[in-house]
């Protein structure tokens, strides 16, 4: 409990230090929150585009009912697979009817239908990259009853390769703004208790333990940071409120990343408030 | 209760600070630790506190030794052995009181008794009036009186002192004396350094240890004889009156005196 009364006490007494440093917190993680506001986007987005990719099997004509169920139920039996679709060939061409308007109007006086059944096949999230869909498009096409299985390589393995990309600049971009947002709030904790440096060393002097002066220091830097926190979230909210209306549709970002930002917060305020005091304390770690 | 055997302190970038220095503190003793600014007057402060370790030797405190103490008996240490600084150090934005009080929380007692205690310490240093006064409300005497009581707060054994008078007038000097002289008779050890040649020449009975370059070349304490070459030390001229009717030679350690470092 002192801990935490020290703290406020300290924070209420210097309210301009305080005030400062929740702000220079508060605009490290905004920066953090920026990002991963266009992160959650763009990833979102690629998965969208990502969830298209299906594989189409081909049925041969002759396959009786049976011989469908079986190698339907097979084929979703793959560890890989999510669903499996059936297309009939009457469903085939009101498809081909619709999509391709242009030619709605022959469609009906075909009199036999040319397009196949097909089995349309979705891979579980996590499993669309290009290899594993060439796999199971192999695995696929050795059933007898199927005539021909496409999955668009190009494409999938174009959409893999961005999302490489993608990924690989958010870490490196994610990380050099995670590390600035430290540095920034570990200077920022270091000035505040830079100035109470003859109050520390009254402490040492007077036969406090390492602990009973480090602890209001950690309470403080948890406040701060978690107030830091909050006030990046709410930096964040207004940024994507303007976005989403001025601009474009965006998406929100996940509770959990929410909460990880500010408890991210509390935590590297902890940290730097640990680290400063530490270095603050040489009275007691002299000998 | 305070032994010195043998210590040396080299500092890496000053030097040799304190050489081959032995002596013995006894329980509710007073002794000036006196000699010229440099002569390591501070550094044997220091080595009390426990803020530094010797180079070689042993500094024994009570059951702390320097040479087995652990990291984490150093706070048990520090509330044995008040200390009062030449500049007061106290928090400017505090009162007397809370400043007593600021000490008095390590120790984890309870507001209202660390409320009385503020009071009965502020009644020893005679500043019961002046509780909530804030440092720059009070004179150089007053303040220092406060970091006395400050020192107190923990019921050490021994207080030290590093030139406590040396900022103030003579009459405050004489005052924050007396009070060391008062605490020493209710059965507090004091260790006081000081260069004030007239507040030795005052207490000519009272124990002085005289360090030189780091060498301790008198203890009044001990049987071994003055050695010949102190001729120019403040002893010379407790016992013999200022340098004018002496005749001490240039370069005395009066003249030579400013405040430690």
């Amino acid at each position: 409990m002192r801990p935490f009364r020290e703290a406020l006490l300290s924070l209420v007494r210097r309210p301009v230090l305080a005030a400062l440093s929740v702000t220079a917190i508060g605009l490290s993680l905004f920066i953090l929150g920026l990002f991963g506001l266009t992160a959650h986007n763009i990833s979102k987005a690629l998965a969208a585009v990502e969830e298209k990719v299906e594989i189409v099997a081909y049925l041969r004509d002759e396959i009786d009912e049976a011989q469908l169920r079986l190698v339907r139920s097979e084929i979703g039996a793959f560890p890989e697979v999510e669903s499996v679709e059936y297309v009939s060939k009457t469903e085939a061409l009101y498809n081909a009817s619709r999509e391709l308007a242009e030619f709605s109007d022959v469609f009906p006086d075909v009199e036999v239908n040319p397009l196949p059944a097909s089995l349309e096949v979705r891979l579980l999230p996590g499993r669309r990259d290009p290899q594993t869909v060439g796999t199971v498009a192999a695995r696929i096409s050795g059933y007898e009853f199927i005539d021909e299985v496409r999955f668009g390589r190009e494409w999938v393995n174009r959409i893999h390769t961005l999302r490489r990309i993608a990924g690989g600049t958010a870490l490196i971009v994610g990380g050099s703004f995670a590390l600035v947002a430290m540095l920034l709030v570990g200077t920022t904790v270091r000035m505040s208790i830079h100035a109470r440096s003859t109050e520390i060393a009254i402490m040492e002097n007077v036969g406090a333990t390492a602990g009973f002066i480090q602890r209001p220091f950690l309470a403080e830097g948890l406040i701060s940071g978690l107030a830091g926190g909050a006030l990046a979230l709410a930096l964040t909210f207004a940024a994507y409120r303007l976005l989403d209306r001025a601009v474009m549709a965006v998406l929100w970002l996940p509770d959990l990343w929410i909460a990880a930002g500010i408890v991210g917060g509390g935590v590297l305020g902890m940290l730097s408030a640990g680290r400063s005091v530490r270095r603050e304390l040489k009275g007691l770690y002299a000998i | 209760m305070i032994k010195f055997r043998n210590v040396t302190k080299h500092y890496p970038r000053s030097g040799t600070a304190l050489a081959d220095a032995s002596f013995h503190i006894r329980k509710a003793e007073f002794a000036f630790l006196t000699g010229p600014s440099g002569a390591g007057k501070t550094t044997v402060l220091r080595l009390v506190h426990m803020e530094t370790a010797p180079t070689e030797g042993e500094v024994i405190i009570s059951r702390f030794s320097s040479t087995r103490i652990r990291r984490r008996e150093i706070p048990q240490l520090r509330r044995s052995v008040g200390f009062v600084f030449q500049d007061f150090r106290l928090l400017e934005r505090f009162t007397a009181a809370e400043n007593i009080s600021f000490a008095l929380q390590v120790t984890g007692a309870n507001r209202s008794a660390i409320r009385s205690k503020v009071m009965r310490l502020l009644g020893h240093v005679g500043l019961a009036s002046r509780a909530s006064a804030y440092p720059a409300e009070l004179s150089g005497g007053e303040r220092q009186r406060v970091a006395i009581a400050r020192a107190l707060a923990t019921d050490p054994l021994v207080l030290l002192a590093d030139e406590p008078t040396g900022n103030l007038d003579e009459r405050a000097s004489l005052g924050v004396f007396e009070l060391f002289k008062q605490l020493n008779a209710l059965g507090t050890a004091v260790i006081l350094a000081t260069h004030d040649a007239t507040l030795l020449r005052r207490h000519p009975e009272t124990r002085v240890l005289e360090l030189e370059g780091g060498r301790l070349v008198y203890d009044s304490g001990s049987d071994a004889p003055r050695p010949s070459h102190g001729d120019s030390s403040i002893f010379q001229l407790v016992r013999d009156g200022p340098p004018m009717q002496s005749g001490a030679k240039e370069g005395s350690a009066i003249e030579r005196g400013g405040p430690a470092p």
